[in-house]
């Protein structure tokens, strides 16, 4: 991409003058930004473990086997990320458009997931307003699985551009920009994972 | 050149119509610069109206101009209002037209995105002031103390209409950030190093990676509130053992950081302002960058200061005693360098440089009181005091609004083409200077003596009768300066002295370019050798190095060569949608559902109105 950088400088109105795409670099200062806006949601779970006066606990109803195939699926869905723009620098679309595809589906099987755990705990007497647990976990958990579903779309779109012939190689760097984003929301999930659901 | 209309970078449209349109799409920095400024005055001008009504309260004791209820709510949009309807936007003005000027661009990375910052700033600002008109303004204080703001004692909307405003324009100002982030880096002319950039584009750079980094924490803050508000969680609620705490804390992560983007772009300012009318180079002006970073760094970690009255042990006070007394290091630093600008300068007193003296006598004054309460057993004795409302305002007008008026008595002339009336101008700074300290400096003395914030009124044997009367009279004093400043530009737009391209003899690539600059800014991409690189070009580097010459003349090819984003109207019809989806929280869920389709619809074609298709030239 570098020496592509050079020959395109002059005329590419998205090239800046570090060789990096505006939209990138744009892309990774919201990233940035949201690192904090995660922090502040893991940090008010985190102050509030363990201070609830009533309803289930944690480790009363946490279904760590489900919650950990969730955590491979959201895994192997940035490894299909990572395939996709392979695919797609080698000019192959048809595998670029499957891997895109099998990237957000493997993202709404997290989701899925997702709204079968929600639902689960409800039936246990967990809700938004049953402890400060309840409010905080859902919250944070909710606030990832909604950027999860942001993500989803967001691919989705791609592959259906891709699939009306309005997504080529070309536009490398617009799924390569998702991609950032994809993999910074499975780190998130990384990190809520082992904080919330494995630490006792 | 200078022929342009004022207030018409770009190009003469001819009907009402027109212009009309062509400001609603527009993605002109300059242009969009100027919808900021003009907006963010007449906010100015609204919480001016607020606190006069207040001064006009406590005039007297006992008196009985507004209840206890309307004044809660005028304290509260005051400083909601001043915050971030007119000092973030003013400074947004001036990161808007100047920026791209200052590191030798045509535009911001995003030119559309900084369209869509405006129409959310917008959106937000007439969101909050909409209150006024269903007679629910917000009412909790500009930092809404959880759990004053609980459903239970604050039942009616008013603190909904606060939590969804600020939203919005915390949506605004991040977008805001990240434009201007990659507009630094990746858009300055070649040649321009990061330590050749000019102070403003500095103090800008540091301001933007606050805002990125500070809002997220306040947005966590207010959806938290949201929640509990709307959804019936219990973050804030101590019957359940939540903490109210929680949002103090958050607030303030966000709430300190915010006082240093509110300071710096002004302190950029100030660092333009004053070499160019001393005719000197900024005073070690690396060691001035230095300090800006390491205040932004600091000023993350000094929020528990806001706090020390909760009582948060011996450690966590001592703590954060020592970070900010050591924030101010770096601040001391700037002032000094500051003066030793001045130092030995041919200085021209102009207008500008006046309000750049103010700054920064004004704001050492608020800095000095700063480091009173960082140490908490003072802090006790003054928190909640008029004592402090006395230091923030020398902070935030004796500097912010000192600092943004150098800098539009400065900039003026390359933004309309036309010079602020001198004369006038002296009238302004010097009747603005006489009642800012007679309203303010008092109250270190009302405070001191034991006046709380917030009190609607009090009674007439505590003593401090005498200097709420000469508090009142100053703020009425600044009023009267404020109409000195729209008399000068309503002069000004009329008969106004026409400029030319470099009336200050000044130092940055802003002077090199026609006054209004063309929609395009710069002919040919100019070539930076040095940090005041127009100087350079004009004067050598005053040791006997020669003038670097102007470069050579515009070539037709050069013309040909620029290409300018052409408007569009999806920024406003998604801020809009934006707007319709956070009142929809107010009226009904189906609105909020509708509004967030439509949100996502406009998101669509603003995203593909220039996604060419593939069947384009490959690369």
């Amino acid at each position: 991409m570098a020496d592509h950088a050079a020959t395109h400088a002059a005329h590419d109105p998205n090239m800046g003058i570090t060789g990096i795409d505006h939209r990138k670099m744009g892309m990774w200062a919201f990233l940035g930004s949201d690192c904090m806006f995660f922090g502040a949601l893991i940090g008010t779970y985190l102050s509030y473990k363990g201070k609830s006066l009533g309803g289930p606990t944690p480790h009363e109803i946490f279904n760590i086997p489900l919650t950990s195939i969730s955590a491979f699926v959201l895994l192997m869905s940035s490894v299909w990320m990572v395939l996709a723009l392979n695919y797609l620098r080698l000019n192959n679309m048809r595998w670029a458009k499957f891997w895109i595809l099998m990237t957000a589906l493997f993202g709404a099987w997290f989701v899925g997931n997702q709204v079968y755990e929600f639902n689960q705990f409800v039936d246990e007497g967990l809700t938004l307003q049953t402890s400060l647990f309840g409010s905080s976990f859902f919250t944070l958990t909710g606030f990832h699985g909604a950027h999860v579903t942001g993500g989803v779309i967001w691919l989705l779109s791609l592959w259906v551009l891709a699939n009306m012939g309005k997504l080529g190689p070309q536009d490398y760097l617009k799924v390569e920009i998702a991609g950032l984003y994809w993999h910074f929301v499975d780190i998130v999930w990384i990190a809520i994972f082992t904080l919330v659901y494995l630490i006792p | 050149m200078a022929t342009h209309a004022a207030f018409m970078p770009g190009e003469q449209v001819t009907t009402t119509q027109r212009v009309l349109w062509s400001w609603i799409t527009t993605v002109d920095h300059k242009r969009i610069g100027i919808l900021y400024g003009t907006s963010a005055f007449i906010f100015f001008l609204v919480g001016g109206i607020e606190a006069l009504i207040m001064r006009l309260q406590l005039a007297r004791p006992d008196n009985t101009l507004v209840g206890p209820e309307r004044f809660n709510e005028l304290f509260t949009m005051h400083g909601t209002t001043m915050i971030f309807l007119a000092v973030m936007p003013l400074s947004a003005a001036f990161f808007n037209f100047m920026l791209p000027l200052l590191i030798g661009a045509r535009d911001v990375a995003f030119p559309r995105l900084n369209a869509l910052s405006y129409w959310v700033f917008l959106s937000g600002a007439l969101f909050l002031n909409f209150s006024w008109v269903v007679g629910m303004a917000p009412d909790g204080g500009w930092f809404g103390y959880a759990n004053l703001t609980s459903a239970q004692f604050s039942p009616t909307h008013t603190i909904d209409f606060w939590l969804l405003g600020l939203q919005i324009l915390g949506i605004s100002s991040m977008l805001a950030g990240f434009n201007f982030i990659v507009t630094i880096i990746n858009m300055r002319a070649p040649g321009m190093t990061l330590m050749r950039m000019p102070l403003f584009v500095w103090m800008s750079f540091v301001t933007q990676f606050l805002l990125v980094l500070a809002f997220p924490a306040i947005t966590v803050g207010l959806i938290l509130l949201m929640f509990d508000r709307f959804f019936g969680t219990l973050f804030y609620s101590p019957a359940a053992g939540g903490d109210p705490l929680l949002w103090q804390h958050l607030f303030w992560i966000f709430g300190h950081p915010e006082v240093y983007i509110l300071i710096l772009p002004a302190m950029g300012i100030v660092s333009e302002v004053l070499p160019t009318f001393a005719r000197k180079p900024l005073f070690g002006a690396p060691v001035v960058i230095y300090s800006g970073i390491m205040i932004g760094f600091l000023g993350f970690g000094v929020w528990s200061h806001h706090m020390f009255s909760v009582g948060m042990g011996p450690v966590a006070d001592a703590a954060f005693s020592i970070s900010t007394m050591l924030i101010a290091v770096p601040t001391g630093v700037k002032i000094l360098n500051w003066i030793s600008t001045l130092w030995g300068g041919r200085i021209r007193f102009t207008t500008a440089l006046y309000m750049a003296l103010g700054f920064i006598a004004m704001f050492t004054m608020g800095g000095l009181s700063g480091v009173m309460h960082a140490s908490p057993p003072v802090d006790l004795q003054q928190t909640d005091t008029y004592f402090v409302v006395a230091h923030f305002h020398y902070v935030l007008f004796g500097g912010s609004i000192f600092g943004l008026f150098a800098g539009i008595y400065y900039w003026w002339p390359k933004i309309t083409g036309r010079l602020l009336d001198e004369r006038l101008g002296q009238w302004h700074f010097w009747l603005m200077m006489l009642g800012f300290n007679m309203t303010f400096f008092p109250q270190h003395f009302l405070g001191l003596i034991g006046m709380p914030r917030r009190i609607y009124t009090y009674a007439p044997d505590l003593g401090w009768n005498f200097w709420n009367m000469v508090s009142t009279i100053g703020s009425f004093i600044i009023a009267v300066s404020i109409l000195f400043f729209i008399v000068n530009v309503a002069k000004t737009m009329r008969s106004g002295a026409v400029a030319g391209d470099d009336p200050w003899d000044g130092r940055t690539l802003e002077w090199s370019i026609p006054s209004p600059p063309p929609v395009y800014n710069f002919t040919r991409i100019p070539t930076v050798h040095g940090r005041d690189d127009f100087w350079l070009q004009k004067h050598g580097d005053g040791h006997g190095g020669k003038p670097a010459g102007r470069p050579a003349p515009v070539t037709k090819a050069d013309l040909a060569s620029i290409h300018m984003p052409p408007p569009s109207y999806w920024p406003i019809l998604l801020g809009a949608s934006l707007l319709f989806m956070f009142a929809g929280a107010l009226i009904s869920i189906y609105q909020v559902i509708l509004g967030g389709l439509l949100t996502l619809f406009c998101m669509y074609r603003f995203a593909l109105e220039y996604h060419r298709p593939a069947a384009g030239h490959g690369h």
